[in-house]
């Protein structure tokens, strides 16, 4: 459906997309953590004025354990693409893009307590979801999905 | 009584604690409060009645969506899907749905399209009534407030009688739905559309040309089309600023390109256009229904599509061979094989573009299930429409946003 | 010494009991038919909630029409929708803030149980924190099905103890 719109911007970023290829509809650019935000500001320059979404998924026992997915929509060629980059469980950091686009906000904040990645530039990783003393990220693969942390002291007879 | 200790922890951290001038008041508004919709604190700085900076808040209604899925196979998580905006609950079960199909290469048959759009665009009137008999009754229109809500209970025994629930369906189905239509709700429909007119026209006249809904609502709570693409708004948001997305017409799915509507669009971004949006959204949505009946009548082919890696089969055949027995065993026990991959598939929701992230290892269950939640991401820019404004018009100004909890909290 | 018993009070009438029967009675009346909800309201069952409230089917046919967002100022904490860990010490600061009488309604599977959110966000059941008088499962529940709690809940309201003056009356 966007196959020509997807080779021209291909062409426009160049060396940029090197490793990138259409996948249900969606073209997926792949990218090492520095490369993040050059590569961005590039695809705002495009037209990619909309900054979608930020995630990460866990591949626990990888040695680049964490995939950080980045989804971008262009607003005039109506098509969407998927920045994806991996980083090592030691040093789980990108680069943020709140300089570019005003949603990273909550979103890099979300992705920063489900899954402990820290985005330079963002100084504002309060929890947003959870709550202050909160230990932990749950969205990883080896936080067990019961282990509650309660707030409040139950009553008697509730352990 | 018991005696444990009662200083209770203070949940989260705002952002400022000192007001920037001595005349200033940081007040707190929320978690529990009859209108921000029971979960949302907003920490507001106020200079007398105006306010100068806010500091937003949710995650009051976090439910873990995101890791339960995870333990779940594709079908069992199709209830939780339903509660995510639980207003209007088809088309997030539609939109999950498609994007599984999407990451199975599994095309739903004719009849299940026309069908899944005609109840999205049921699902989406009666959010968008509910938003705005909400958001009436916050400013004192309970009259509005009740005709609405008439129509939305009449919209949701109609719902019942096809999907069994009022509020939250679990209708859909990888591969078409759960069952077809029972005689006689089509004649039903047509009554609910007729006293949808008959209604709607009465609020209309209460509240369009009404002295005070015009000055509480005329330029309140005003965002610039940059702006909201800057924060990422879709859907009635960004139409109320004058951009026409509408995802079913941009990128369109399901049987949007076979039906003929309009884009409303709104002319300054401010409460007004976003009630005045929504309002002619439920027009369109209706004019839709009446083409889709028809296209649905001159439809008369299977529901589900025939494909054993998602669909069950029949009682009759799983009681009488094994093959259909075995079939049904691993669809429930180990759920349909989705190849492995990733897709994302967004659907105009009725808040904005609702998309569903999928990664899939080749097994029954997920290896993670991601949403794009619009509410959350309006949320991210709500300081934009309430700085500067009134404590007052925080009310209606974030009515208009329709921030869903199960949305925006996940 | 003789082993007789010397009763300090003279024998019970029943008196005292019967008035205090027929006391309760009345301010069980009164206050069964006169509640004032606060609706803490969270999540879907938001929808049953305005649909109990509105036509046709009407809270307030049994007197429980009027909320109070404040806790001040209500008697029935209705918990509608599901509670997690972030908004628990909320839920208890206003159970807390409410005044004698109060009763706790708990609406929906979430609010009794957690529901079908079983994991590390989701407080399992909201009577983990306040005590429940009355359970509503469903998910979300049907009006009908409130609306027979919150006869239920009258029952147990026309059947308690209503001391006003002291402990015992």
């Amino acid at each position: 459906m966007g196959a020509p719109v997807f080779d021209r911007v291909k062409s426009d970023l160049g060396a940029l997309a090197e490793d990138s290829a259409v996948s249900h509809g969606v073209l997926v650019i792949g990218v090492a953590p520095d490369g993040v935000l050059p590569l961005v500001r590039a695809l705002k320059n495009r037209g990619f004025d909309m900054f979608l979404d930020v995630t990460a998924v866990d591949w626990l026992g990888q040695a680049a354990r964490f995939e950080v997915v980045w989804h971008f929509y262009s607003t005039t060629d109506k098509v969407r693409v998927r920045v994806k980059t991996r980083v090592r469980e030691e040093q789980p950091e990108v680069d943020s893009l709140l300089s570019l686009y005003g949603s990273a906000a909550f979103m890099e904040r979300e992705c920063h307590e489900m899954y402990g990645i820290r985005f330079r530039g963002n100084d504002d990783l309060r929890p947003l979801l959870l709550y202050e003393g909160f230990v932990g990220h749950p969205l990883r693969k080896d936080y067990a999905k019961e282990q509650e942390q309660p707030l409040v002291p139950y009553r008697e007879g509730f352990q | 009584m018991d005696m444990r200790d009662l200083r209770l922890p203070n949940p989260i951290k705002p952002a400022f604690d000192k007001p920037t001038s001595d005349e200033h008041v940081i007040v707190n508004i929320g978690p529990s409060h009859p209108a921000t919709h029971g979960t949302i604190q907003i920490v507001a700085e106020l200079d007398g009645e105006k306010i100068i900076r806010t500091d937003v808040h949710c995650g009051y209604l976090h439910r873990g969506f995101e890791k339960e899925c995870e333990s779940h196979t594709w079908h069992n998580l199709i209830p939780y899907v339903d509660r995510l905006n639980y207003c209007s609950a088809l088309i997030n079960d539609f939109a999950y749905c498609a994007a599984v199909e999407e990451l199975m290469d599994v095309e739903i048959t004719p009849r299940a399209k026309y069908l899944r759009t005609l109840l999205a665009e049921y699902s989406r009137i009666a959010d968008h009534m509910t938003c705005i008999a909400a958001g009436l009754m916050e400013l004192g229109a309970m009259t509005a407030f009740l005709y609405l809500v008439s129509i939305r209970d009449w919209i949701y025994e109609h719902i019942a009688q096809v999907t069994g629930a009022r509020v939250t369906y679990s209708y859909g189905r990888i591969g078409g739905l759960a069952r077809d239509l029972p005689d006689g709700w089509i004649e039903r429909l047509h009554w609910i559309l007729g006293q949808y007119d008959d209604f709607v026209g009465r609020v209309h006249g209460l509240v369009d040309r009404n002295r005070i809904f015009i000055d509480r609502m005329r330029d309140v709570g005003v965002i610039s089309t940059a702006d909201a693409i800057s924060y990422g708004y879709t859907g009635p948001m960004l139409r109320s600023t004058g951009a026409p997305r509408d995802l079913r017409k941009d990128t369109p799915y399901l049987a949007y390109s076979e039906l003929d509507f309009e884009v409303p669009v709104g002319i300054k971004g401010d409460n007004y256009d976003r009630y005045f949006v929504r309002m002619r959204e439920m027009d369109e949505s209706v004019h839709m229904i009446r083409q889709l009946v028809d296209l649905l009548a001159a439809c008369k082919g299977p529901l589900n599509v025939d494909d054993r890696r998602c669909t069950f089969p029949e009682k009759e055949h799983v009681y009488s061979e094994i093959e259909s027995l075995i079939n049904h065993f691993k669809l429930v026990m180990d759920g349909p094989r989705v190849p492995a991959g990733e897709v994302y598939v967004a659907h105009e929701g009725a808040n904005g573009e609702l998309g569903f992230y999928l990664v899939s290892t080749g097994e029954g269950t997920p290896y993670k299930v991601h949403v794009r939640a619009p509410s959350f991401v309006h949320m991210g820019g709500a300081h934009k429409m309430l700085n500067g404004y009134q404590l007052a018009d925080l009310i209606p100004t974030f009515g208009s946003i329709n921030m869903i909890g199960g949305e925006c909290d996940r | 010494m003789s082993d007789k018993v010397i009763p300090i009070r003279p024998e019970p009438t029943g008196a005292f009991e019967y008035i205090s029967t027929k006391k309760d009675e009345l301010i069980g009346w009164a206050r069964k038919f006169s509640l004032f909800p606060y609706p803490f309201v969270t999540a879907c069952c938001a929808m049953e909630f305005m649909a109990v409230s509105s036509t046709p089917y009407d809270t307030d046919r049994f007197g429980a029409a009027l909320p109070r967002f404040s806790p001040r100022q209500s008697d029935l904490l209705m918990v509608v929708g599901t509670i997690n860990h972030k908004q628990a010490p909320i839920l208890l600061k206003v159970y807390e803030q409410m005044c004698e009488p109060k009763w706790v309604m708990a609406f929906g599977a979430c609010a009794t149980s957690g529901g079908f959110y079983q994991n590390y966000a989701t407080l399992l059941g909201v009577d983990r924190i306040v005590p429940v008088d009355v359970y509503i499962p469903g998910c979300p529940p049907r009006p009908e099905m409130v609306i027979d709690g919150i006869m239920k809940l009258q029952d147990k309201i026309a059947h308690e103890r209503h001391p006003i003056l002291t402990q015992r009356f």
